[in-house]
């Protein structure tokens, strides 16, 4: 990736960050590590939060947006409530998973697959439904790996846990203009 | 806002309470009835949006709660929730909304697409806070009829209870489900695990993460001595009682343990039924526990 569009996906970010309330607290970030420190996803990022910020300081955004660590966030608010600086980091890494999907940086995402999956079933029943949502969900990744997830399944089966068939709410075509409506203002 | 005399509150279940944790909405709606307070379930609600809409559309995951916080403003009540993500996306989109006028009048004019409007009025509680807070020690001491004493609990809040709005409890260190348990007449452990996160959705996008995750909580939870571990969220619950075989293997050590809801726990203690408490419905024996400790 160029340069120039590295600091385009940085621009971009940052535009959103600032939006967001306490959003321009990111500028404070004294590179102490305490995120890092906090999250329970680490092990498995390529970058932790605390590169992340400094990989956008240092123009370098594009290397993040492009390995696994974003979609790895588990939302768990540990880092931001942790953060002396007061930087509402969890909320800067739904703006990071944002820009990915809509630059298409993050294809091979099971985080990624799963959100989408689950926008797509809300927006058909009006709500969740996660017979639904699990199927879209392993037919798009890899459908064996839905195998060890079978003894669970039976079990609420036989418990009668299974919503085969999702109901949709009623004031659905509604909720439809509403979000349509929305929409019409931006994409974000 | 709340009506003193009846405690009625706005009821908001979301949808992993309407299937397969289901348990958690029926021992929620015995054990209200029980306290006398009227739980009026929001007519017609959606999905709040919960983690995964937010990350892929900001705005329409805004709209999707206001929709229901605007249904709610209607019925002038304050809004109750069972589930930690539920709780926290509501309010998240209360918090946006009042500080961001912008946001708000573009979110009212979808809602106005659809016929409603949302003043921002509605205060937003999980149900644990409305037990605790609003009912009280005397209040839950006084419907206690059957002994729990002797049954050591660990108590799990998960993340979202108090993160990231921690106005309610101790984002670190939660005690607010312990004193609960206290009152019920349960010894509420000591718990360091009770605000790690379990992984939430990467049990299934990333189980090597989410068996870590998990395996943490629950290895602890038998290491504190703990009888059982309760839960005040539909994820968690699933979390931490579908998958012990698993994430037992993954760790290496033992982490069989039955899961309960905190307010399944409470209903036994109030001398509900084992229907009115949805016991068939755990996947750890929870029944056979509380049939030998506390005899529901």
């Amino acid at each position: 990736m160029t340069t120039a569009k590295a600091e385009e996906l940085s621009r971009e970010l940052l535009e959103n960050v600032y939006e967001l309330p306490h959003g321009e607290k990111i500028n404070e970030c004294i590179q102490c590590g305490t995120c890092s420190a906090s999250c329970p996803s680490i092990a498995a990022m390529e970058y932790g939060p605390r590169e992340i910020v400094a990989s956008l300081r240092a123009g370098m955004l594009d290397r993040v947006l492009n390995s696994n660590t974003v979609w790895l966030c588990v939302s768990c608010y540990s880092c931001t409530i942790r953060c002396p600086a007061g930087i509402p980091f969890a909320d800067v890494m739904y703006e990071l998973k944002r820009l990915e999907v809509e630059k298409g940086l993050s294809k091979d995402s099971e985080g990624a697959t799963m959100a989408k999956a689950f926008v797509e079933t809300v927006d058909d029943h009006g709500r969740s439904v996660e017979t639904k949502l699990l199927r879209k969900y392993f037919l798009r990744t890899n459908p064996f790996k839905a195998l060890p997830q079978v003894p669970l399944a039976m079990k609420l089966f036989f418990r009668g846990r299974l919503e085969i068939f999702g109901r949709k709410i009623k004031g659905l075509e509604n909720l439809h203009k509403m979000l349509a409506a929305i929409e019409e203002n931006e994409t974000k | 806002m709340n009506d003193e005399a009846t405690r009625a509150y706005s009821y908001f279940p979301g949808c992993s309470v309407t299937a397969t944790n289901r348990a958690y909405d029926i021992s929620t709606r015995s054990v209200a009835g029980a306290l006398g307070v009227e739980l009026a379930e929001l007519d017609d609600w959606n999905c709040c949006g919960a983690t995964a809409y937010l990350p892929i559309r900001e705005k329409r995951s805004f709209v999707l709660s206001a929709r229901n916080l605007a249904i709610a403003e209607k019925q002038g009540r304050e809004l109750a929730t069972i589930c930690n993500a539920c709780y926290v996306v509501l309010r998240k989109t209360n918090k946006h909304l009042a500080e961001d006028p912008k946001l708000h009048e573009e979110v009212c004019q979808a809602l106005a697409a659809g016929g409603m409007d949302y003043g921002g009025t509605v205060r937003v509680r999980h149900f644990l806070d409305i037990v605790v807070n609003d009912l009280g020690e005397e209040a839950i001491r006084s419907h206690v009829t059957r002994d729990l004493s002797g049954l050591k609990v660990a108590c799990y809040s998960g993340c979202q209870l108090s993160r990231p709005f921690d106005d309610l409890d101790d984002p670190e260190y939660p005690e607010l489900m312990g004193r609960l348990i206290g009152w019920l007449g349960a010894e509420a452990v000591p718990f360091p695990m009770s605000a790690k996160c379990c992984g939430g959705l990467a049990m299934t996008t990333r189980p090597e993460i989410g068996q870590t995750l998990t395996g943490k909580i629950l290895k602890v939870a038998k290491q504190a001595g703990a009888d059982c571990v309760t839960t005040c969220c539909p994820l968690c619950q699933i979390n931490l009682e579908g998958y012990q075989g698993a994430v037992g293997a993954a760790i290496g050590a033992d982490c069989s343990i039955p899961v309960l809801y905190f307010t399944q726990l409470m209903g036994s203690a109030f001398g509900l039924g084992q229907k009115e408490l949805a016991l068939k419905d755990s996947l750890t024996p929870v029944k056979a526990l509380l049939a030998e400790k506390v005899g529901t």
